[in-house]
């Protein structure tokens, strides 16, 4: 127990966070091996902030526990921030400063800071030296907190809905970083976003959360090998969705519908002949497609 | 070497990868002895994970696609797939029954479907050999 608390990079255990009578956060436990990128999934409201905020030691756990490194943030917040690049999902960057400003600041704090990448990051981005941070676009407000985020070279680099509203190209540049990140052998990412594209494109693990809950949490590839869709043809008309075991999800009408299964196919198969069914077309869902699928379980 | 990964379906991006390369092999694109691009690069230009492309690249090398050669980069290998032939065909023969019950939902004659394989052999063989 103790060796893989000191090997994973982020270790949540069991957390549990109510705001009032709102559960923000229920049981909730993940693990986040060493140059990986992790994605977090999940709605509005799911939780995602709620949990960032904990491994930041911004808020401390009501029950469960959180470890960074080993570390626990709300103890030992210089062990963990010192290690962590942290972009927020407000940006929020002091408006009155330029960016050189920004970053002679920030350098301050970050024995570890590198000049030379801090420059070719701001050159790479194309911001000017001169500029008043709330005069930047919100495009170029994004990457002067990915700059100040990357520029000490952390070991773990925490993102909160990185392109949320962003144009492709700034997205791009996110995309980038991240990838230039865990290249960097042993560099953590962990991210949230509802953008399915690009948690598609660059995590290798995911953890989908939905009020509060993580329903679903593993390796990218294997999820997506998991889930199945199913193309069902009944040879009477279906008057309402049916109800078929090992189905996580079902939308269609009349003779035909469309059933998500994860890793139950041959029990929905079977469920399906038991019901006058058939599959006539079987292939692997998007991400997309799989997250929808559990929101209608959830909901239902 | 172009490749190109589409999110859309539920494909794993590994697998388009390494789906492309054998491919790019099969269609003589790419010949016995090529290198394949170095792991950062094409990370870079599909923009995705590292890990992923070198998923890709381990699966290739299991199957025999290609070579790692020590200390340099990731290159086609002479002589092709050493899979022994049975298995290939065992590999080759699943796929076709996926393709024969296909035809078959879609009301493709078998006749006319030996005519699509052999139109097809002959679209994709490298020029050369035409």
């Amino acid at each position: 127990m103790t060796t893989s608390t000191q090997c994973a990079a982020i270790e949540v255990s069991c957390l549990s966070r109510r705001y009032g009578s709102k559960t923000a956060l229920n049981q909730v436990s993940l693990q986040v091996k060493p140059g990986r990128v992790f994605g977090l999934v999940g709605g509005n409201g799911a939780g995602k902030t709620t949990l960032i905020k904990h491994l930041l030691g911004r808020l401390k756990p009501e029950n469960g526990s959180v470890r960074v490194f080993g570390f626990d943030p709300v103890a030992d917040p210089v062990a963990v921030l010192s290690r962590v690049g942290y972009l927020s999902e407000n940006r929020d960057l002091p408006a009155w400063m330029r960016v050189d400003e920004l970053i002679r600041y920030t350098q301050a704090f970050y024995p570890k800071w590198d000049t030379a990448y801090a420059e070719e990051l701001r050159a790479q981005f194309g911001l000017n030296d001169r500029s008043k941070i709330k005069t930047l676009s919100r495009g170029e407000n994004a990457k002067a907190g990915l700059l100040i985020a990357l520029a000490y070279r952390p070991e773990l680099l925490l993102l909160d809905e990185p392109s949320s509203g962003l144009d492709p190209v700034v997205r791009r540049d996110i995309l980038e970083a991240i990838i230039r990140t865990v290249a960097d052998a042993g560099r953590t990412v962990f991210f949230s976003s509802h953008l399915l594209e690009e948690v598609d494109r660059v995590a290798d693990d995911i953890a989908m959360m939905f009020e509060g809950r993580v329903v679903l949490a593993g390796p990218l590839d294997e999820v997506k090998e998991k889930h199945r869709r199913l193309i069902l043809r009944f040879d009477s008309p279906q008057p309402s969705p049916p109800k078929l075991s090992g189905v996580l999800s079902i939308s269609g009408s009349g003779n035909e519908w469309t059933a998500i299964c994860n890793g139950k196919r041959d029990e929905a198969v079977a469920a399906t002949a038991r019901a006058g069914g058939r599959v006539v077309a079987e292939d692997s869902p998007s991400l997309d497609e799989i997250f929808v699928a559990w929101s209608e379980a959830k909901t239902t | 070497m172009q490749l190109h990964v589409s999110t859309g379906d539920g494909v794993p991006i590994y697998l388009q990868i390494a789906n492309q390369v054998k491919h790019l092999v099969a269609s003589g694109r790419l010949a016995p002895g090529d290198e394949l691009s170095p792991i950062r690069v094409l990370a870079h230009q599909l923009l995705v994970n590292p890990n992923t492309v070198a998923r890709a690249y381990l699966e290739l090398e299991r199957e025999g696609v290609v070579q790692k050669r020590h200390g340099s980069g990731t290159y086609v290998s002479e002589g092709g797939s050493p899979l022994a032939r049975k298995e290939r065909l065992r590999i080759i023969s699943e796929r076709v029954d996926a393709l024969l019950v296909e035809a078959r939902h879609l009301q493709v004659e078998p006749q006319e479907l030996l005519r699509l394989i052999r139109e097809r052999s002959q679209a994709i063989q490298p020029k050369e050999e035409k």
